[in-house]
């Protein structure tokens, strides 16, 4: 087994782009890249359905909390203090053991102007990293790929656990792979009939019929690969039996291994509780915050967990004043969670919402969220940043 | 090679229709492309009928109702609302249906392909049933009429005031999205106008809005009746004055010839030949029939760069192999978890830009299910597959919803059932000696120049009869990456 180093690794990477033309349909089936342990990796949770931040990160002092919400606010005794004046949610018991543990960072007010309260629009400025005016039809990881990865046949580096990809890891060339088990992608693309309708391809000039056979290619080789490396090192911990508890201990099982992975993307949902939100939040936070806690204790003891950097989102927050029907409707800006054993910055990382300063009952944004996608570019993967937001953006300093 | 006349008309109908149906394979070496075009164009210029997907219960619970105001000043009860949004989903689901069957088995392929097109263009999410249906017949009646004509009635639907905020733009409190898509994706582009046109179109619009059976309101006391100056005119503009303005400008039939261009004839654009069609689109003012007649009757059109060169959007993959292979849908929900898994659902467009289309369609999971649909239609095989959440669709309710409809969207876990009809397509192979039917096959599956070689599919196919052989390798051939392309 050759280990080698990060830098190495990138530069054989782009070797990799030169080589392209040369015969390749077939090569991608054989010989893998080796990614070293210390390898930095970022999880990206989607909390689908625009979570309510001001119930997961909560101003237990402020009079206008309870005032606005005589139904839905949560009571400073029942919520897990974090400060004087700061609480999480009572079900988040995971996340307040990272805090004390110095693992966890809470961004407030991260959000853009001129916000869109449509889910499936929101959703695509926040996966695209578009403004709220434009049209883009490419995926912020997406594009991460392309930067990285431009004509390599390696489209492990970003992985989502689902069915379907999403737009967040779609790039103008390259495109994520998205499994629910390794097992089962394996099964699905073993089909000897596609093998051979591969291996009988000859190049082409035709370009979209040289597409389709690359994807089919990088299909097949990669469904393969991520079999192999699943079954090298699994993760022996035990995780909650739920969708996110299984998707995590898949993801820690890929991190022991030396897949070449930078990117694990998956979602958990629906946060959208326009009505009867208590049950529903508390259900949903009982998930995230049970499979949270065992995958970081399962990285600990792995001596992963400095490696890893994982962040949440949603595409919006909800609006501060409770609605008629025990639930909150579409807001703006939310709270993002940081996890990970190598934070800079750690706890409550800026200030928490003003609520006597809102927008029509809104919360303002503070922190354009695509400052947080260029931070984690250049700081954690060290990549072009500008290149692939399409624009300069501050850099953050929580990694 | 001179391309034969098989290979042009095949690329004529996957183009200006939904692909070959098995009933017209006998004349497709015979007809000329234009001959077959104006067969085209005749069967399209008949009155389409109303989709009605609303049921007898749904229109009962509408009658009365006026004013979508009043719906929300809770005069309904919020089980009667919550009973009213989940029968209206599955009103837009059996509508979804509906179109798809006049997609498959209506002779008037050319206006049906084109209300295709013009339903991305014009791209409108609304959960809204009554709204969708009149927003479908708008553009199915228009479809190869006046873009003129199509772009007022667009304007004037409750689907689309209402999609883009219209109902909020009012004299005091201008709301400036309709105005701005409308230049935006539905007219001129972007770059080809200022903001501050934006703004003063937005105020030609105040006052324009729908009550809940989707019928154009125009209230009078929030509209801004003052003087406005849209693209260099100025005047006490109404909406539907600012429209003429958009149309009056060339750009306008630059922007729709070009999107066409790419739509029916390649993705990579010959600026010389779409600034021909925007010409003749501007002066024949806007007639759709004669801008696909000069694209379709064209000699460039049939140029072989053009051939097999597009890649099918999932709604033109599952449509093209029904027509091929005429089948019975024991599970008709089934075509619309495809559709979602696939990455295009009728009546969901991902925004009001519509669907990107193109290489976009492509990534790991949409190939490799598009490859396994055909085994699925045969296999009577299960989907293992799980789509994700929409929550604008579920509203909060998914978990109730998943309980209750499997998805909200197609059954996941239920088999497709279908019971293909293989008479004809069998017996139009009957002359056909063994040894040369994997190239007749691949001959009209495919538009691609090169196919998976007959050994491959051969080696996979039943050869215990004749029949089974043409059945399985059909279907291998549908299972290849050659047969996304049209």
């Amino acid at each position: 087994m050759v280990i080698i180093k990060r830098r190495q690794f990138l530069q054989l990477g782009s070797l990799a782009t030169a080589s392209f033309m040369v015969p390749k349909f077939l090569k991608a089936f054989e010989k893998v890249d080796r990614v070293p342990p210390g390898n930095k990796v970022m999880v990206i949770l989607q909390l689908s359905g625009g979570n309510d931040g001001l119930n997961t990160v909560i101003p237990v002092r402020n009079d206008i909390y309870y005032r606005e919400r005589p139904r839905l606010g949560i009571e400073q005794t029942k919520a897990l203090s974090l400060t004087d004046e700061v609480a999480l949610h009572p079900a988040l018991v995971g996340l307040k053991e990272l805090y004390d543990d110095g693992s966890l960072g809470i961004l407030n007010n991260v959000g853009y102007p001129n916000p869109d309260r449509s889910h499936f629009r929101s959703m695509d400025i926040w996966q695209t990293g578009s403004g709220s005016d434009e049209y883009i039809t490419t995926g912020w990881v997406g594009r991460y790929l392309d930067a990285q990865c431009h004509g390599c046949d390696k489209p492990t580096y970003a992985l989502e656990i689902d069915d379907v990809l999403s737009l967040a890891l779609k790039g103008q060339n390259a495109k994520a792979i998205a499994m629910k088990d390794p097992k089962r992608l394996f099964g699905t693309s073993n089909e000897k009939f596609f093998k051979d309708v591969l291996k009988n391809h000859r190049d082409n000039s035709e370009e979209t019929v040289d597409y389709l056979y690359k994807t089919l290619s990088e299909t097949l080789s990669s469904a393969n690969y991520i079999f192999e490396q699943s079954k090298a090192h699994p993760s022996t911990t035990e995780y909650p039996k739920t969708e996110l508890g299984n998707g995590l201990k898949t993801i820690a099982s890929l991190i022991f291994s030396e897949i070449n992975t930078k990117v694990y993307y998956i979602s958990l949902g629906s946060f959208d509780t326009h009505v009867n939100q208590q049950a529903q939040q508390q259900r949903l936070f009982t998930e995230f915050s049970d499979a949270v806690k065992a995958f970081s204790k399962d990285l600990k003891a792995n001596n992963r967990f400095n490696d890893v950097l994982m962040f949440t989102f949603s595409e919006f927050g909800r609006r501060v004043s409770q609605n008629a029907s025990g639930g909150t409707d579409h807001g703006t800006a939310n709270n993002m969670f940081l996890i990970g054993g190598a934070l800079k910055q750690k706890g409550l990382i800026n200030p928490m919402p003003d609520l006597s300063d809102l927008t029509e009952g809104d919360l303002k944004y503070k922190i354009d969220f695509k400052t947080v996608y260029a931070t984690v570019l250049r700081n954690w993967l060290d990549a072009d940043d500008t290149a692939i937001l399409g624009k300069k953006y501050e850099h953050l300093s929580f990694c | 090679m001179p391309l034969s006349n098989q290979l042009k008309n095949q690329h004529l109908l996957w183009r200006a229709g939904f692909g070959p149906a098995v009933e017209q394979l006998d004349n497709l070496d015979s007809a000329s492309p234009q001959t077959l075009y104006k067969r085209l164009q005749k069967a399209s210029s008949k009155k389409p009928e109303y989709l009605q997907a609303a049921d007898n219960y749904l229109q009962g619970l509408m009658i009365g109702i006026q004013d979508i105001g009043r719906l929300q000043k809770q005069e309904m009860s919020p089980e009667q609302r919550k009973e009213l949004q989940r029968k209206s989903r599955e009103g837009i689901r059996s509508l979804n249906i509906y179109w798809i069957n006049e997609m498959v088995n209506s002779d008037a392929q050319l206006r049906e392909k084109m209300a295709f097109f013009w339903h991305g263009h014009f791209a409108c999410r609304n959960l809204n049933v009554f709204f969708q249906q009149q927003l479908l017949d708008v553009i199915r009646q228009n479809a190869l009429g006046n873009f003129r004509d199509l772009l007022h009635e667009v304007s004037r639907t409750g689907a689309m005031l209402n999609f883009l905020n219209n109902n909020q733009n009012k004299k005091d409190h201008p709301n400036e999205n309709f105005a701005r898509e409308v230049m935006e994706l539905f007219t001129m582009g972007r770059g080809n106008y200022t903001e501050h046109d934006v703004k003063e179109a937005a105020r030609a619009f105040t006052g324009w809005g729908a009550n809940a059976r989707g019928e154009f309101i125009f209230r009078k006391f929030q509209h801004d009746d003052g003087s406005k100056t849209v693209l260099g005119k100025t005047g006490n503009f109404d909406g539907d004055e600012v429209l003429d303005i958009l149309l009056d400008q060339k750009q306008t039939a630059r922007y729709i010839s070009q999107k066409i261009y790419r739509f029916f004839v390649n993705e990579n654009v010959d600026q010389k030949k779409s600034e021909w069609l925007a010409d003749r689109f501007y002066r024949n003012d806007y007639n759709i029939d004669k801008l696909m007649e000069d694209i379709f009757t064209n000699d460039w059109f049939y140029g072989d760069n053009n051939i097999g060169c597009r890649i099918k959007s999932p709604i033109e993959l599952l449509v093209g192999i029904q027509r091929m292979l005429p089948m019975k849908l024991e599970n008709e929900e089934a075509l619309l978890l495809l559709e979602r898994v696939l990455g295009q659902i009728l009546f969901y467009p991902p925004n009001v830009a519509g669907w990107p289309g193109g290489k976009t369609w492509i990534d790991s999971s949409t190939l490799m299910m598009r490859m396994r649909i055909p085994q699925l239609i045969n296999d009577r095989d299960e989907f293992n597959i799980k789509p994700k959440d929409d929550d604008d669709q579920m509203m909060g309710r998914g978990d109730e919803m998943k309980k209750k409809d499997g998805y909200g969207m197609g059954k996941a876990g239920r088999p497709i059932n279908a019971e293909v009809d293989w008479s004809a397509y069998l017996k139009f192979y009957d002359s056909v000696p063994r040894e040369q039917l994997v190239n007749d096959i691949s001959g009209i599956l495919l538009q691609t120049k090169k196919a998976v070689g007959p050994e491959v599919i051969t080696q996979y196919a039943d050869n215990s009869s004749k029949e089974n052989f043409i059945k399985t390798a059909t279907l291998q051939i549908m299972s290849t990456p050659e047969y996304q392309l049209c």
